[in-house]
């Protein structure tokens, strides 16, 4: 039966293979590179190149895309296409076992699949390593490894993001018995699962940290207006920009929301009359004096920043849960295709 | 007599449909067996459920002794060559063979190999690229080389022209002469049965119209042409299966293990095929039968 599983599966096997250890070479070569460049703390920016930063975007979109990818074109098709053809109606009446044959298939592909998932996720994340978090005054940064737009692409979740997106695949081929309609269906529920998982999900994976804080100086990340004339927004920061910052609110002496205070667009100095902001958001900076006198004015009136936030400590705490939510979905998923193949499907 | 195939009060229900309701029938062993029927009888069903692909909503089915496919040795004792015989597109003839021979532990390499010699199958071709006849022939193979004690053919000559068809029979008769097995094979066309079969079913509307030998059927059935007549006239021993009435003659079909003696008929044998269209034809008899009742 691997014999059987094997010769189905191996020109997409070794495909993904090929594509993989090609990227791990790519980026074993200019990783180190890397490393090199981040050596002097802080310098890292003066130094990177486009090319380092496309590559570092890449790896960003291609473990995002990869899981998906697994589940919709080897997932999708691998009992469909059975069905399809009516080719399970030759391999069901050898000598072996729906389940076994089932079996033996998933397993092999899941396993392929995640081999190839792991080795590519720790390529990328070894490579990115220096670079995640990293920020600097006047280049911008790069978005740290626990903040949504790099935590699923990094670490161990990719894998169980593979595992969970075969499971829909393949699940759905078995319902839908076509693989065209399974393989679409599959990308828009695992998209949906992917938006809705760092929405909802992933913040209370472990209970998150509140604090408040006193706007000032020292903890002052941003204020920014909704435009010309509306009401001012504050944010502040924690000290590690690794933190993953679930919600930034002001509130009043009473411990309510509460909307900055009229005054405060008077009282701080304007962004200059030569440049009046466009449109949307627009960072202030401030001459320093009356920036303090605001803040004091502030504070005295009760009002303190509330931060609820993730520890950037909690990053693999967060990857072995949420790569566990993610198994357990796919055994769940896995399940019920199971069940529908032994009794559904003829 | 030893049943390789026996159902009781089996049913099959597609959402609101019955496919098949309370079947009951036994197939003896050791011989080739014709299942054939009307378009939508049940027959494919039926055959579905011997082979364990699909699962009885009602009633039970044994093949082989046992319920089936509910073990890798039940699966063993029965080979299936499903409709339109389907093979792996991208699997070369070789291939084909093994994965029969990682599949089924009483693989016999012999017989696939020299099958596929003698058909003049090319074991690099895939089987995509094969015609129609040349599938079904490997199929078979498939089927036999797993040695199974039951084989069991799903309309496999339906899709062929007739000289495929006359091929795929003769090797299929040579295949019985050489491996002792059972065998259950389904058509709606009675003349390629008629050719293979020693042993008949007609399976209408899910039930059994008829069954036995088919040497016994063709002896025990009489067509009877005479003046009209009743046919309460007739004597006890002889059972009508259809009768047909003109304005002055009466035609019957009888079935009776004692011979006709009365002169005023002339009597005729029936051919398979006219033996299988009447008890088809019964299924619509009621009608017919209130016709005559409003013609008197």
């Amino acid at each position: 039966m691997t014999w059987l599983a094997w010769r189905q599966l191996r020109f997409q096997a070794l495909a993904a293979y090929v594509a993989v250890v090609a990227a791990a070479v790519v980026l074993a070569v200019t990783g180190t590179r890397i490393v090199a460049l981040a050596e002097p703390a802080g310098a890292i920016f003066d130094r990177l190149t486009a090319s380092d930063r496309t590559l570092f975007w890449s790896g960003l979109i291609v473990m995002a895309v990869l899981p998906a990818l697994l589940g919709a074109f080897w997932g999708a098709p691998l009992v469909a296409r059975e069905l399809e053809h009516g080719t399970h109606r030759l391999v069901w009446v050898q000598s072996v076992t729906r389940m076994r044959w089932f079996g033996v298939k998933v397993g092999l592909t899941v396993l392929g699949a995640a081999l190839a998932v792991s080795a590519l996720t720790w390529a990328v994340t070894r490579w990115a390593n220096p670079l995640d978090g990293a920020t600097s005054a006047t280049h911008g940064g790069f978005p740290s490894r626990l903040t949504p737009v790099s935590f699923a692409m990094r670490g161990i979740v990719p894998v169980s993001y593979a595992v969970f997106a075969l499971a829909l695949g393949i699940t759905l081929g078995i319902v839908l018995r076509r693989s065209v309609p399974a393989m679409a269906l599959t990308l828009l529920l695992y998209v949906a699962v992917q938006v809705a998982v760092p929405l909802w999900v992933r913040p209370h994976l472990a209970a998150p940290v509140d604090q408040s804080v006193t706007i000032s100086r020292a903890t002052l990340d941003g204020i920014s207006s909704s435009g010309p004339g509306g009401p001012l927004t504050v944010s502040a920061h924690r000290a590690d920009r690794g933190d993953w910052i679930l919600s930034n609110r002001t509130v009043d002496a009473s411990g309510r929301v509460a909307a900055l205070p009229s005054w405060l667009s008077t009282c701080l100095p304007g962004p200059g009359a030569e440049a009046p902001p466009v449109s949307g958001q627009t960072r202030v900076p401030a001459p320093v004096n009356s920036l303090d006198s605001c803040f004091a004015r502030l504070a005295s009136e009760g009002y303190r920043q509330e931060i609820v936030y993730q520890p950037a400590d909690r990053f693999w705490t967060l990857q072995w849960r949420e790569s566990g939510l993610y198994l357990g979905l796919a055994a769940v998923v896995g399940g019920v295709g199971l069940w529908w193949l032994r009794e559904r499907v003829s | 007599m030893t049943a390789v195939l026996r159902t009781n009060g089996l049913g099959k229900r597609y959402r609101r449909r019955w496919a098949l309701s309370d079947c009951t029938l036994s197939i003896p062993e050791g011989r080739v067996t014709g299942l054939v029927g009307p378009n939508g009888a049940g027959k494919t069903t039926l055959l579905n459920l011997a082979v364990g692909m699909l699962k009885p909503t009602a009633g039970t089915v044994e093949v082989c002794g046992g319920p089936p496919a509910v073990a890798a040795a039940a699966l063993a004792r029965v080979g299936f060559v499903a409709q339109e015989t389907p093979t792996y597109a991208g699997l070369t003839v070789a291939e084909h063979l093994r994965l029969g021979a990682r599949l089924n532990p009483g693989w016999d390499d012999v017989v696939a190999t020299s099958r596929i010699a003698r058909l003049g199958l090319d074991p690099k071709q895939k089987a995509g690229r094969l015609s129609g006849g040349q599938r079904a022939q490997l199929a078979l193979t498939l089927g036999l080389a797993k040695r199974p004690e039951l084989l069991i053919l799903d309309e496999p000559v339906s899709s062929l022209d007739p000289l495929a068809r006359r091929e795929f029979l003769q090797v299929l008769m040579e295949a019985v002469g050489e491996q002792e097995l059972s065998v259950v094979l389904s058509s709606h066309v009675v003349s390629d049965l008629e050719r293979v079969c020693d042993h008949l079913v007609v399976l209408v509307d899910s039930g059994v119209r008829v069954e036995g030998d088919v040497e016994t059927l063709l002896d025990t059935h009489h067509r009877l042409t005479g003046l009209r007549r009743d046919s309460r006239s007739l004597p006890a021993d002889q059972t009508v299966v259809s009768d047909r009435h003109t304005d002055r003659q009466s035609t019957f079909v009888v079935r009776t293990e004692s011979p006709i003696l009365d002169p005023a008929w002339s009597v005729s044998r029936l051919g398979l095929e006219d033996l299988v269209l009447t008890y088809m034809e019964q299924a619509a008899a009621p009608e017919a039968a209130q016709a005559l009742e409003v013609v008197r």
